[in-house]
């Protein structure tokens, strides 16, 4: 990803960049809203359905659009016809975090799904909370990454 | 990475704390418009907090790193038209953006009253028909904001 404030980006790298900076900030508005309904619920059940369906309507198609603005913008500045072992430390940084970023999403998903349906049978609520922690730490690793993407480091 | 590296890095993660927050906003705005529980609207009024603090960082991080990066970047400066037009989006979205909080603070502070009465709300008692021109207004705003960082027209 360049950084917001470059000068010399050519104009087409434009609409991917914003693609990816859209979905980015989207992503996190639903890890922070779905984590914070959550915390707050205090065993209510509809707040906690509120945070969980946050997290599958706001933070996937958010990492979705995320995902695709990179690989676009990934084509475009012709990383891709770089070797791996060329790629500087915040590239590397940034796919570690979307690849295993996705998966811990999935997971929050798939426990917080089978949470929410515990909860329709009256049991009990440890399973969106475990869906509470993967977002949080996803929000944390995300700040790192956003920080990186940004800032460059060597 | 230079001090600049730094600031741009914090002036983009002051920006991903805005609009975080707007999403976090719009999410408990059309959550809670239909809401007559005057308990969940309390609650929602906490992770209003929360969006609250995230907002103000991300408010007031984007301009100061930004107005901060204007002046160290020689290819940058303040009278660029791409950074004028942000500064007006800012004070728009900051501006609208004010106004919406309090008008959802006038809501929530209803939602007391009511709890502390023990009385019932009424249906749509707790929506903000201006609140939610307000937020639009600095959504847009915001998003703006965002195409004229990314694109930076006439530079």
């Amino acid at each position: 990803m360049s950084t917001i404030i470059a000068v010399s980006r050519p104009t087409e790298w434009n609409l991917p960049l914003f693609l990816h900076v859209l979905g980015a900030m989207i992503l996190v508005g639903g890890l922070l809203t779905g984590a914070c309904a959550i915390a707050y619920a205090r065993g209510d059940v509809r707040s906690l359905r509120v945070g969980y369906w946050t997290l599958l309507t706001v933070a996937l198609p958010g990492y979705i659009v995320m995902r695709i603005g990179a690989q676009w913008i990934y084509s475009k500045e012709g990383w891709d016809d770089l070797p791996d072992n060329m790629e500087p430390t915040w590239l590397a940084i940034g796919w570690f975090t979307a690849d295993v970023g996705l998966l811990l999403l999935l997971a929050a998903l798939i426990v917080g799904g089978v949470g929410t349906y515990r909860l329709r049978r009256g049991k009990g609520t440890g399973l969106l909370k475990a869906t509470m922690i993967i977002s949080l730490a996803l929000l944390a690793a995300y700040v790192v990454t956003v920080w990186a993407m940004a800032g460059k480091p060597d | 990475m230079s001090l600049d590296d730094w600031i741009l890095a914090l002036h983009e993660l002051s920006a991903f704390a805005l609009v975080a927050s707007m999403v976090l906003f719009w999410i408990l705005v059309l959550t809670s418009r239909s809401f007559m529980d005057v308990d969940r609207r309390i609650m929602i009024g906490r992770i209003g907090d929360v969006g609250d603090r995230v907002i103000g960082v991300g408010f007031f991080g984007t301009i100061g790193f930004g107005l901060w990066l204007s002046f160290s970047k020689d290819d940058y400066a303040l009278w660029d038209g791409w950074i004028v037009a942000a500064i007006i989006l800012w004070v728009i979205a900051g501006a609208t953006g004010g106004r919406a909080g309090a008008e959802y603070q006038k809501v929530l502070e209803r939602a007391q009253e009511l709890k502390s009465s023990g009385q019932a709300a009424q249906p749509g008692e707790f929506r903000s028909s201006t609140g939610e021109l307000m937020l639009a207004i600095s959504t847009l705003a915001t998003l703006l904001l965002l195409i004229d960082m990314i694109w930076k027209p006439g530079a």
